[in-house]
């Protein structure tokens, strides 16, 4: 076992890949020299060489149209886009082309091209860097979309999203990126299949499901929850597309309230699919609406406004409270 | 194989220059600027004020009163030379470091402050200031620019538009579009590029093989590169670009040739990625301290005058970190405001629904 950051276990996932396989490359802004503004590329240029760690131009759409053609010709681009709020300028690239154009080709053509994330708020930067832009991804067909909540799952799932042979957009939850956690790197016997849910903590009165960096909100929520004796199950949805419907529906069915978290917008949210497919499969088994805790219907707001806008431990507990009200 | 370096270049790119780096007055054949002593004086006085606000906000986030800052260090004088060169009726479209030019169009700067303290994303009426938001996204704001000299154009106004941009976001497509919309419309834009030699980590070959003002020719407009630490030079050179975009002679595209001397925000350390030996080139070219040695030279100042500037923003510093540790945070509920222009049942709902929810806090 190595304690690592999720940062550097995304780092380290990223140099197996490599080594594995000599068609990964690493391309964005800043990932060579610098190792990405948050250092996740850090020293693979030095040592993989410019031809595989490219610093691209800047340019988004640049980066995820060339991945196509570089994927075109075998090899598996992993793309980084710095911030979150940088993805739209690529959004025609990935929608019209990098989602669709494997299925035009009737199979013929296979995109393995991994689109890397910083995502989510709380770290006090100003706009566009702390958005969760994840629903317009799950909404397009032919993207696998997921997102690492700990630095073993960064591991085991950037490695995992390299060789799939679709194209991947993976999310990171870029204010967890310095938080420690133990991952066996001389094993992958414990790797859970990409596209799989965890339950990260069991429990018996409620569910709350979540991913990336709300799954640490939402295991302090369960704990402070224990005091008012309620036992809640917290589950880490990983792969929000495909989604993992049995480990969602049969959490579901046990504790027959949920509640999902994410830092998205409510509004038109991944939590609305949660909640719709929750309601047709378990409405018998539901004791209370599946409830939802998310951003508002409002643009991310100055950072001195994002604890309000960030779902906290208190606004989970609230909705928790809530759902025990019906 | 080794490629051939030679292909694509031309000749070696010209530089208008009107003030040496030692404080020489030169002269160039196409440009030149008949300047007042009391306006030299100004530009001088510009330049060490611009330079202080961005020292007390480098020293501000330091002390975690901004959240992030992106420094304008040796970059003054292009922003000074262009922003003094535009009339009240033009308008200028920033990226996120145009403190220099902002300081021309009157911001008061401690709304550059509160968008990097995070109290809001942007602060100031454009309309008041014919200065536009800070624009993050690299280049977006150049089609914005294009489009808003359209107006001017359909307007029958007097008027010009300038876009700043890097040279990093020449990479980017917007960029590359606004030149083709600008050139196709003969919109009255200039095109104002510093050239900061940087973008993040990246050397300006990781964007570009030849000089940046020479892709204006291939877009079908003129281009310029013009020495960026001279304010002399990139006041003549926009002046007379912004003359002819009023005048309805169409696009130009300036790149001032400058250098970031300080990181890209405050989040970054360059000493990753470049030397110390090329900073210490580039210190020898700084903005201000040729203007004070042509002044000296000439007797257009004193010790004195130079005092009195010192002060001057010695004050200015001191009263923009009283104001800034006074700037009050936003109140919660700020947040729903201005989403939409009309009436919105969500956000109404929204914005009771959290407001229910934090007075269950205070009872």
């Amino acid at each position: 076992m190595t304690v690592l950051s999720l940062s550097k276990a995304l780092n380290e996932g990223m140099r197996k890949a490599m080594e594995d396989d000599p068609k990964v490359l690493i391309m964005g802004e800043d990932v060579g020299k610098l190792g990405g503004v948050f250092r996740v590329t850090d020293g693979l240029q030095k040592d993989f060489g410019e031809d595989r760690v490219i610093d691209t131009p800047l340019a988004e759409s640049g980066i995820i149209g060339t991945a196509i053609g570089l994927a075109l010709r075998g090899y598996r681009p992993v793309c980084e886009i710095q911030f979150d709020g940088f993805v739209f300028p690529a959004a025609d690239q990935i929608i019209t082309q990098l989602a669709k154009m494997p299925m035009r080709s009737l199979g013929a053509i296979k995109l393995p091209v991994v689109v890397r994330i910083p995502c989510g708020g709380g770290i006090g930067a100003v706009e566009h860097h702390s958005e969760s832009p994840e629903a317009y991804f799950t909404h397009t067909a032919g993207l696998r979309v997921v997102a690492c909540a700990n630095p073993a799952d960064a591991y085991s799932m950037i490695q995992q999203a390299i060789q799939s042979d679709d194209p991947v957009i993976f999310f990171e939850p870029k204010r967890r990126y310095w938080e420690k956690g133990e991952v066996d790197t001389t094993s992958t016997d414990w790797w859970t299949p990409l596209d799989r849910a965890r339950v990260v903590r069991p429990g018996t009165d409620a569910t709350l499901l979540c991913y990336g960096p709300m799954v640490k909100t939402c295991l302090e929520a369960a704990k402070a929850a224990e005091e008012d004796g309620r036992d809640l199950e917290v589950v880490d949805l990983r792969s929000l597309n495909p989604l993992d419907t049995p480990v969602v529906l049969d959490s579901a069915r046990r504790t027959g309230r949920v509640v999902v978290v994410h830092e998205a917008p409510v509004n038109n949210g991944f939590g609305a699919e949660l909640a719709a497919r929750i309601t047709e499969q378990c409405f018998y088994h539901l004791e209370s609406p599946v409830l939802r805790v998310g951003g508002f219907s409002t643009p991310y707001p100055p950072s001195k406004l994002e604890e309000h806008y960030l779902p906290d431990l208190d606004r989970v507990l609230d909705a928790v409270d809530r759902a025990f009200g019906y | 194989m080794t490629v051939d370096a030679s292909r694509g270049a031309e000749a070696p790119p010209e530089l208008v220059q009107l003030l040496t780096p030692e404080g020489e007055r030169v002269q160039h054949p196409d440009y030149d600027i008949d300047l007042t002593p009391e306006e030299v004086r100004s530009l001088y006085r510009d330049l060490v004020l611009v330079r202080r606000v961005d020292l007390e906000a480098v020293a501000l986030q330091r002390q975690g009163e901004l959240g992030i800052w992106a420094s304008l260090l040796g970059q003054e004088a292009a922003q000074i030379g262009s922003g003094r060169a535009l009339t009240d009726a033009d308008m200028a479209f920033p990226t996120y470091r145009e403190h220099g030019v902002a300081w021309c169009r009157d911001v008061d700067p401690l709304k550059l402050l509160g968008l990097f303290r995070g109290v809001n994303h942007g602060g100031w009426d454009p309309k008041e200031h014919n200065f536009h938001l800070y624009t993050i996204v690299i280049g977006s704001q150049t089609l914005h620019a294009v489009g808003y000299a359209m107006g001017i154009q359909r307007d029958d106004a007097t008027a010009a538009t300038i876009a700043y941009f890097g040279d990093g976001a020449t990479s980017q497509g917007d960029v590359n579009e606004s030149f083709i919309w600008a050139s196709v419309f003969n919109a009255p834009i200039v095109f104002f590029c510093q050239n900061n030699q940087w973008a993040i980590s990246e050397p300006l070959e990781k964007q570009t093989r030849i000089p940046l003002y020479r892709r204006a020719s291939g877009f079908g407009f003129p281009g310029v590169r013009v020495d960026g630490n001279d304010v002399f030079a990139c006041l003549a050179v926009t002046r007379a670009a912004l003359k002819n975009a009023r005048e309805g002679q169409g696009p130009t595209m300036i790149e001032a040739f400058t250098y970031r001397m300080g990181a890209h925000t405050s989040a970054d350390d360059p000493t990753r990625y470049r030397v110390a030996s090329e900073l210490e080139a580039w210190k020898l070219k700084d903005p201000i301290e040729r203007v004070k040695s042509y002044m000296f030279k000439n007797e257009l100042a004193d010790q004195a005058f130079i005092d009195e500037i010192e002060a001057e923003a010695e004050q200015l510093g001191a009263d923009l970190r009283a104001r800034c540790l006074a700037m009050p945070d936003p109140e919660p509920l700020a947040m729903f405001e201005h989403v939409y222009s009309e009436p919105h049942a969500l956000i109404d709902e929204e914005r009771a629904q959290y407001a229910a929810y934090l007075e269950g806090f205070e009872r």
